[in-house]
């Protein structure tokens, strides 16, 4: 296509936004409304993951066996555990390993108390094993797994925030998807009607275009690119809205929680932004172009 | 040349609009085709245009047949013909030059070939002093003229003109048959439906007259017949 025939067909789909305005700001507000809610779970969903990844690197299950059980019974177990999918990483600490480690934080510097026990380890029967899993999910299914085993005497592992900060964001994701959808179906239907008014303006104009000879493609042009201007202003407010609202609230969450502020780190918006505006053009972009186009094609039957 | 043979053409409705039309016009001719209201004159040049289809028969047009020709060359095909209506059918929102540049927008011309045949074009029109103005700026001959230009800024070997001077009086209509058969001078072939005999009688041309879809006369520099 000529550079020409494309800055003509700018020009008329432009033409065709401000002729009427009313239905293409309703458009441009829907699909904005659409594109801010994806950005805002966006950005909480992968601040929470990205907290649970930091949490769940630190903490582990431990298993304690029966105290009659051999060492080698115990690694036994140890191996078949490790088989699983679940378990990522996993350490040992025989009863010797656990009573030394003790002597270390609670005797420290009085070593000689220690020494009463010397030959009569009062941790026999605490050797463990500390698991850590792959997916912080899983945890309450590895619990229950390994209660099951023989020769388990307990399980220590702390019903921590992090696996209800994972299924908090389960719960998020869904509710966005269910939110975006319906929005999303809705822009869609917006920019449909924006559209058929439009061919509506445009119904002579398009059929002189026909008796001229000019393609389909060439009537559907500024249709379309009416529906991708719309579109594109639909990604664009809520990534400038998204832009500050987030560096705002990342600043008052870490000043007012201050305490949290250890595991509770917020990513860097520069981290975030790039992949949140790919999304939010592509979606802008896509609702755009595809609601025109079969709207329009219906209009142009020759 | 323009081959029409053995058209038929029923609407859905069940109207016989065309019965058994065979019409040959050579390149470079004028030819009127006159009739009542309802004869089936603008459904003839509808056929021409690819915009309906005939119900049995064939159509050739420079070596061309519509029967056969794929949806996606229609385009293709339509900038060989000009068109204009009753109507005018100009666009409201733009100036006279806007108007007829339009028809080299829309397939793609390139913004200095535009620059070099608008007003040319508008000369030959006899519209150059107006190309800024609106068309509710314009008489209907005005604004008929604009068509005209539009019609032919691509250059068309056929210009289908369906009663071009419906809308305008006396002095105006003759002016724009006038301007036709100017253009016909300069090569094109032109087919105008009217029915106005003063005009066809004025301009002794070849004349088809229909009625009731059928062709009831098709003569030389004849002049109309009532009925
Ligand atoms: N789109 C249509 N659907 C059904 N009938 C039509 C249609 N167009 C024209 N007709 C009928 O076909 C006949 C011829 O119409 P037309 O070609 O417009 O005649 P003319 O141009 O000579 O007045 C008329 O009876 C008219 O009612
Ligand atoms: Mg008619």
């Amino acid at each position: 296509m000529r550079i020409s025939t494309f800055w003509y067909c700018l020009k008329e789909g432009v033409k065709n936004i401000c002729r009427n305005v009313w239905f293409s700001l309703a458009s441009v507000a829907t699909i904005s409304a659409c594109i801010f809610l994806f950005c805002l779970f966006f950005s909480i969903i992968v601040n929470i993951q990205h907290v649970v990844k930091n949490v769940e690197g630190t903490i582990g299950i431990t298993v304690f066996f029966d105290e009659d059980l051999s060492e080698d019974a115990i690694r036994a177990i140890g191996a078949e555990i490790r088989d699983r999918q679940e378990v990522s990483d996993m350490e040992f600490t025989s009863a010797q390993e656990a009573w030394e480690s003790m002597k270390k934080d609670y005797f420290a510097g009085h070593e000689e108390l220690a020494e009463g026990f010397a030959d009569d380890n009062p941790l026999a029967g605490s050797a463990s094993y500390q698991i850590f899993l792959s997916d912080i999910t899983f945890q309450d299914q590895m619990v229950e797994y390994l209660y099951q085993l023989p020769g388990v005497r307990q399980v220590n592992y702390s019903n921590s925030a992090a696996a209800g900060l994972s299924s908090f964001n389960a719960v998020i994701g869904i509710l966005s998807l269910v939110i975006i959808g319906v929005l999303l179906a809705v822009s869609v239907f917006l920019i449909s009607n924006t559209i058929n008014v439009a061919a509506s303006f445009r119904k002579n104009e398009n059929e002189i275009m026909r008796y001229i000879g000019a393609t389909n493609y060439m009537i559907r042009a500024p249709f379309v690119v009416e529906g991708i201007v719309i579109g594109l202003m639909g990604a664009f407010f809520p990534l400038v809205g998204m832009y500050f609202l987030y560096l705002e609230s990342v600043g008052y969450l870490t000043a007012k929680f201050q305490i949290l502020s250890r595991i509770f780190q917020f990513l860097p918006l520069s981290q975030i932004f790039p992949y949140m505006t790919v999304v939010a053009v592509l979606l802008g972009l896509g609702i755009g172009f595809f609601a025109s186009f079969f709207t329009i094609r219906k209009h142009l039957k020759v | 040349m323009i081959e029409i043979t053995n058209i038929y053409k029923t609407y859905d409705t069940g109207n016989k609009a065309l019965r058994n039309i065979n019409i040959t016009i050579e390149d470079g001719e004028f030819v009127f085709i006159i009739g009542r209201s309802g004869s089936g004159k603008s459904t003839l040049l509808k056929l021409l245009l690819k915009e309906v289809e005939p119900t049995s028969g064939k159509i050739v047009v420079n070596d061309m047949n519509l029967g056969k020709m794929p949806r996606r060359y229609v385009p293709k095909y339509r900038r060989r013909l000009g068109v204009v209506f009753q109507d005018f059918r100009l666009l409201r929102d733009r100036n006279v030059y806007e108007n007829v540049a339009f028809a080299q927008r829309v397939i793609g011309a390139s913004p200095r070939k535009i620059r070099e045949r608008v007003p040319s074009m508008l000369q030959m029109v006899g519209l150059s002093s107006k190309y800024k103005s609106y068309p509710q700026q314009l008489s209907g001959g005005e604004q008929q003229r604009v068509a005209i230009a539009r019609a032919l800024i691509n250059r068309p070997e056929v210009l289908l003109a369906d009663e071009p001077t419906g809308n305008l009086d006396h002095h105006n209509a003759i002016e724009i048959m006038k301007l036709l058969d100017k253009i016909n001078r300069m090569g094109t072939t032109v087919v105008v439906v009217t029915h106005s005999n003063e005009i066809v009688n004025l301009m002794q041309r070849r004349v088809i007259t229909m009625d009731r879809g059928c062709i009831v006369s098709d003569e030389e520099g004849g002049a109309a017949h009532e009925n």
